[in-house]
């Protein structure tokens, strides 16, 4: 999997740990680390005890009651987009193969706009707690509920699974702790926030989260900098001098243009069909409010994309050993950006490091099960089962039931998949929720012909054609079920190892020809009423 | 704030139109349609952009690994322009929306009967 390929090589390190040469204290808990991380973990279960006291409502459960400001909303947004991926991964990968890593960043980045373009306003004019409610909105509810809720858990239960995994595997670098430990302390705390404080305090956490990852990514790119007179000219010369000038020049990762786009779309559209970004759109007080929580969002990832770089380069210029150094410790790079902490600034700045990309995995994780449950609990539960009838009670009851049965699958899978390849899950997730979650979004929104039964084909075509091609392609059906040709190479059923490009076009034109020979006139009806929620945001909550 | 010289039927009505009249008009319809010009000249700006420079990186490497700097290659400055064009492109909507759709949002909801 090209995608990602930075959690797999996370897991895939928990295997071969080397032991940390005398120059890190990686792996060995000190007092900092470990201060850091109880710090930041108290500070952020102080506002989940003042969150609590707020969250009465299954409005306050699910949306913060819709009382989040547009610069908190993007900075929650920020928070729960920039996950340990994005800041452990890339710097690695820019560490070790150089410019490749800045192509991740790109990619990672133009899903915003896209988002913005597309779904942003209709989104939360029409909505109410979770994306479902706007597909299902001029639609028969239950079965267009029940496969939005097939799409959206398999996504967020994906990107779960890929996160626990990849906590197991950081924090067990990080402190020393038993893989088993680390998972079982990730979802208790993560527990305390969603179940205690809800979505506001899964929103604060985010908020915390995000600053200091962008204080802390700050200050390593400065002091980088400080090194080399402020000129990245100057930095690029020293990587070049060390690693020669392929560092600075594209390799492999997009010799193939099929490949490269369906990469692009899996990243570009993905976002738009994310569970627990979407629902972030609720918690604004309207349309204006999450169009500028966008842009703040924005400027806020654009911002550290465009920095981790440098941090990356610096952390293989300035560690002594260089790249050789940061593989020892971990094969896939991930610890570049930690050691490089220790280096310019000593273990105690590492102990900072480290606990910022703990509450990072811990506040993504939070965020994914809040999604996860309101999937189950207000789509399901409320809408399908209760009939849409439910008192206040009984839903926030269902809520924290739901989120602690996930909590426990989260662990529970978290510690079935340890060391197996996680990139495939979260590739999946990706391609998920491209292909499942986002054509029948936006065909709802856009598409007055737009059918109860196109949106359920949509979804499932989507959903289950994304999945077979990622079991088929060489990552799953060679790497992880270990299929190898005659010359000992992994390979997959299917040649390619992104399948957006395809189960994308197919969930798309399931959407499209199912509505087309099926009639819904109450849908049809209804869309006249729904454009003047959707443009106007009349009768929004 | 002093409402806009128009032409056409809805001028003059004021919270007395019901919700299918202001459906029906040619305002509204002309709203949506801009909205959606609007995204649409910006989403095509943006595949331009995006889907140009991984192709361009894939398949014309003579021309990204040129060198802009001492040893910095054009592919650096690239990456970092998509970036950064792709929230001027997020913004340039946000300011379009502020000051050209919402006003005309507003005048159309205060249209409606109460």
């Amino acid at each position: 999997m090209t995608h990602l390929g930075v959690i797999q090589q996370l897991v895939l390190q928990q295997a071969q740990q080397a032991a940390p040469q005398a120059t890190t204290t990686l792996g060995k808990p000190t007092v900092a680390s470990i201060g850091f991380f109880f710090l930041i973990v108290a500070v952020t279960l102080v506002i989940t005890y003042f969150a609590a006291k707020k969250t009465k409502t299954s409005s306050e459960f699910y949306a913060a009651g819709r009382s989040v400001s547009a610069l908190q909303n993007g900075f929650a947004l920020a928070g729960d987009y920039m996950s340990a991926a994005s800041f452990l991964g890339i710097s690695g990968m820019v560490a070790l193969k150089g410019y490749d890593g800045m192509i991740y960043a790109t990619g990672w980045l133009v899903g915003w706009p896209a988002l913005m373009f597309l779904v942003a306003e209709p989104l939360r004019n029409l909505g109410k707690f979770t994306f479902a409610d706007v597909v299902a909105f001029r639609l028969r509810q239950k079965p267009v509920r029940i496969a939005a809720a097939i799409g959206g858990i398999l996504t967020v239960l994906f990107y779960t699974i890929a996160q626990m995994v990849g906590s197991g595997a950081l924090i067990q670098l990080m402190f020393g702790l038993k893989y088993e430990i680390a998972e079982i302390i990730v979802g208790v705390v993560m527990l305390a926030y969603v179940l205690f404080g809800g979505m506001l305090a899964t929103t604060w956490v985010q908020i915390i989260k995000a600053g200091l990852l962008l204080f802390g990514v700050t200050i390593l790119t400065g002091l980088v900098l400080a090194r080399f007179g402020f000129n990245p000219g100057n930095l690029y010369k020293a990587v070049v001098d060390q690693y020669g000038q392929p560092s600075l020049e594209p390799g492999g990762f997009v010799a193939n243009p099929v490949e490269a786009v369906s990469l692009g779309l899996a990243l570009m559209f993905g976002l738009l069909g994310l569970p627990h970004i979407l629902m972030r759109f609720y918690t604004v007080p309207d349309a204006k409010a999450a169009r500028k929580s966008v842009l703040y969002a924005t400027g806020l990832i654009g911002y550290f994309y465009l920095i981790i770089p440098i941090v990356g380069f610096g952390a293989a210029v300035l560690t002594p050993g260089g790249r050789a150094f940061i593989t020892s410790i971990d094969k896939g790079g991930n610890m570049a950006s930690p050691i490089l902490a220790e280096q310019l600034l000593g273990s105690g700045f590492l102990g900072f490091i480290a606990a910022v990309a703990f509450a990072t995995i811990l506040a993504v994780v939070a965020g994914l099960t809040l999604a996860g449950a309101s999937a189950y609990s207000h789509d399901i539960y409320v809408n399908v089962i209760k009939g849409g009838h439910a008192t206040e009670e009984e839903q926030v009851k269902a809520a924290k039931t739901a989120t602690v049965v996930f909590g426990i699958f989260a662990v529970g899978l978290g510690i079935l998949f340890k060391g197996q390849n996680v990139a495939f899950m979260v590739g999946l997730a990706f391609a998920i929720a491209a292909s499942a979650n986002f054509p029948a979004l936006l065909m709802s929104i856009v598409w007055k012909r737009f059918t109860t039964m196109g949106a359920v084909w949509s979804i499932l075509v989507g959903a289950f054609s994304s999945c077979i091609m990622i079991l088929l392609s060489p990552t799953v059906w060679g790497e992880v079920f270990h299929h190898l040709d005659a010359a000992g190479k992994p390979y997959g059923i299917l040649p390619w190892k992104n399948p957006a490009i395809f189960s994308m076009t197919a969930a798309f034109v399931a959407g499209i020809v199912v509505s087309l020979v099926t009639a819904d006139q109450g849908a049809q009806d209804k869309f006249e009423d729904e454009k003047l929620r959707t443009y106007l945001g009349v009768g929004a909550e | 704030m002093a409402e806009p010289a128009r032409s056409g039927p809805s001028t003059d009505s004021r919270g007395n139109k019901s919700a299918l009249q202001v459906l029906d008009s040619p305002d509204f319809k002309a709203l949506v349609k801009k909205r959606w010009s609007v995204s649409m000249v910006l989403l095509a700006l943006l595949f331009v952009t995006y889907y140009g420079f991984i192709l361009l990186l894939a398949t014309n490497k003579a021309f990204v690994t040129q060198k802009v700097g001492e040893v910095t290659t054009l592919a650096i400055p690239l990456g970092v322009a998509v970036i950064i064009f792709a929230w001027l492109l997020t913004a340039y909507y946000v300011g379009w929306a502020n000051k050209s759709y919402d006003p005309e949002v507003e005048r159309l909801k205060s249209q409606l009967k109460r």
